[in-house]
């Protein structure tokens, strides 16, 4: 089980997230913030997710891997 | 532990003043020359130094000895730490050459610190989300296919910075910020200046003044008559009081020369890059899915890497990093050519692999300075690779590449002209 949080205060903007994975990312239509659409992502999306983690420049996403 | 002649007589002062000239004199001079016959490979001397060691001192035009950050790993940990600033004013921040003193007002959020930095980012990141530069895509590739059309309807051979590379980054930001493109050949040729390294420091500030002098006319047609364009935007955060008027023309100069000049130098260059490697573009005019394409243009961004004089920084506060104490007050050049060559980061890191993944690459710099643009000069760049070379399938050099001018003298890399013929 992935669980997700993100930062709005840390974000810059950069749009990588979405970009890695539209399903669970999304930016606010006001300034380009994250928005998190999924907290609990399928496991088809773990990989993506993780990467999205990983190239946000911000470190502005954190996961907790959970036990189901 | 090298030590130097200082003659009969001399003390020899510990520390201070004395060891930092012995250090200054040892340091290799940053930035390095790229090497004969390799244009598009980091100078082979800056690679050994990766090699060598995480963080060593380099010496820079004005004989301060800041460290290179040469390790992929290391440059994304501070570019990313909030104890490091991009205030050029900063003790210790090492600087890219001489400026006047106007240039330290002139670099609007790239040049300050969060939150600050933030708050003024935010008031022009909106442009940039994904889906409103995917909702661009259809009117660049409508732009970029009419370039096409006049490209093979002109002249042959031809000048593809001038008919082609610069045109297509230029029409855009020019839409996006409300800037008339009629007058690109004098914010263009004032840009050229500008972030050109071997310039005096007058002549750099009298072509930024020129922009920016400009720019100020505009904003102020926009205050009276806004439009639905960026600059209308800044002009309306001027009349709530949320910016100074100064402060959204200097947000304008920044991302009118950010915005035509590197996609451009992307294009030229990547261009070039690919015809010296045609395996690579037999492979890209065959992809037919868009994100094989993106996958091809984080590579591209990744090898060519074209901010070539590593990011700046000064250390507020000590850090530990690399197995090493940075101090306060010491400069770091986050150099980000060769991270994107780091073996622990990209196997094979100096092969040219469109089918490899390069997402996490650098080339967009780290951390919350990372390039506002980059959605959008990603989209830029994957319509362009997708069209340029599938329609004009010929395409190849006019001349020999040894007579190719590139851009060795400047912030961002490049070719100055790049003739081609099909």
């Amino acid at each position: 089980m992935l669980k997700v949080t993100v930062d709005q205060d840390r974000c810059c903007g950069s749009g990588q997230c979405v970009l890695a994975v539209a399903e669970v990312f999304d930016q606010r239509d006001e300034d380009g913030i994250v928005v998190l659409l999924e907290q609990r992502p399928a496991p088809a999306l773990h990989d993506r997710v993780r990467e999205a983690a990983t190239i946000c420049p911000a470190a502005a996403i954190t996961l907790e891997e959970a036990a189901a | 532990m090298t030590t130097i002649e200082t003659g009969p007589g001399t003390p020899s002062a510990p520390g201070g003043a004395h060891a930092s000239a012995a250090a200054a004199a040892e340091a290799p001079l940053y930035p390095m020359s790229r090497t004969a016959g390799c244009p598009f490979d980091p100078p082979r001397p800056l690679a050994r130094l990766q090699e060598q060691a995480p963080l060593v001192r380099v010496r820079l035009f004005d004989d301060t000895t800041p460290w290179l950050v040469t390790r992929y790993d290391d440059q994304r940990k501070l570019l990313g730490d909030p104890r490091v600033s991009a205030v050029p004013t900063a003790p210790g921040y090492p600087r890219q050459a001489e400026f006047g003193p106007q240039r330290y007002q002139t670099l609007s959020f790239i040049s300050m610190d969060d939150p600050e930095h933030g708050r003024q980012r935010r008031m022009v990141t909106a442009p940039f989300a994904i889906k409103r530069i995917e909702a661009m895509r259809p009117g660049v590739q409508k732009l970029v296919d009419g370039l096409v059309d006049d490209l093979l309807a002109g002249p042959n051979p031809v000048d593809l910075v001038e008919a082609f590379a610069l045109p297509v980054p230029s029409l855009v930001i020019c839409q996006l910020l409300g800037v008339p493109y009629a007058d690109h050949d004098f914010f263009q040729a004032n840009s050229r200046v500008v972030i050109r390294r071997e310039v005096a420091a007058e002549e750099r500030e009298t072509a930024r003044g020129r922009i920016a002098e400009y720019l100020d006319g505009l904003v102020g047609e926009k205050l009276a008559r806004p439009q639905d364009d960026l600059l209308s935007q800044l002009a309306e955060r001027v009349k709530a009081g949320e910016l100074t008027r100064r402060e959204a023309v200097q947000m304008a100069v920044l991302l009118l020369i950010a915005g035509h000049e590197t996609t451009a130098n992307m294009i030229a260059l990547g261009t070039l890059a690919l015809l010296r490697h045609p395996e690579q573009l037999a492979a890209l005019r065959a992809m037919s899915e868009p994100q094989e394409v993106a996958g091809a243009v984080e590579e591209m961004l990744r090898y060519l890497t074209i901010v070539h004089t590593g990011r700046r920084r000064a250390v507020l506060e000590d850090i530990e990093i690399g197995g090493q104490v940075v101090r306060a007050g010491e400069g770091l050049v986050l150099a980000n050519d060769i991270g994107n060559r780091d073996p622990e980061a990209f196997a094979d890191p100096d092969r040219l692999d469109l089918t490899r993944n390069a997402r996490h690459h650098v080339a967009f710099g780290f951390g919350v300075h990372q390039c506002l643009g980059q959605p959008l000069a990603r989209m830029e760049l994957q319509v362009v690779y997708s069209t340029l070379y599938r329609r004009v399938p010929g395409l190849r050099l006019a001349v020999d590449v040894e007579q190719i001018p590139f851009k060795n003298d400047g912030f961002v890399y490049g070719v100055y002209e790049l003739p081609v013929t099909w």
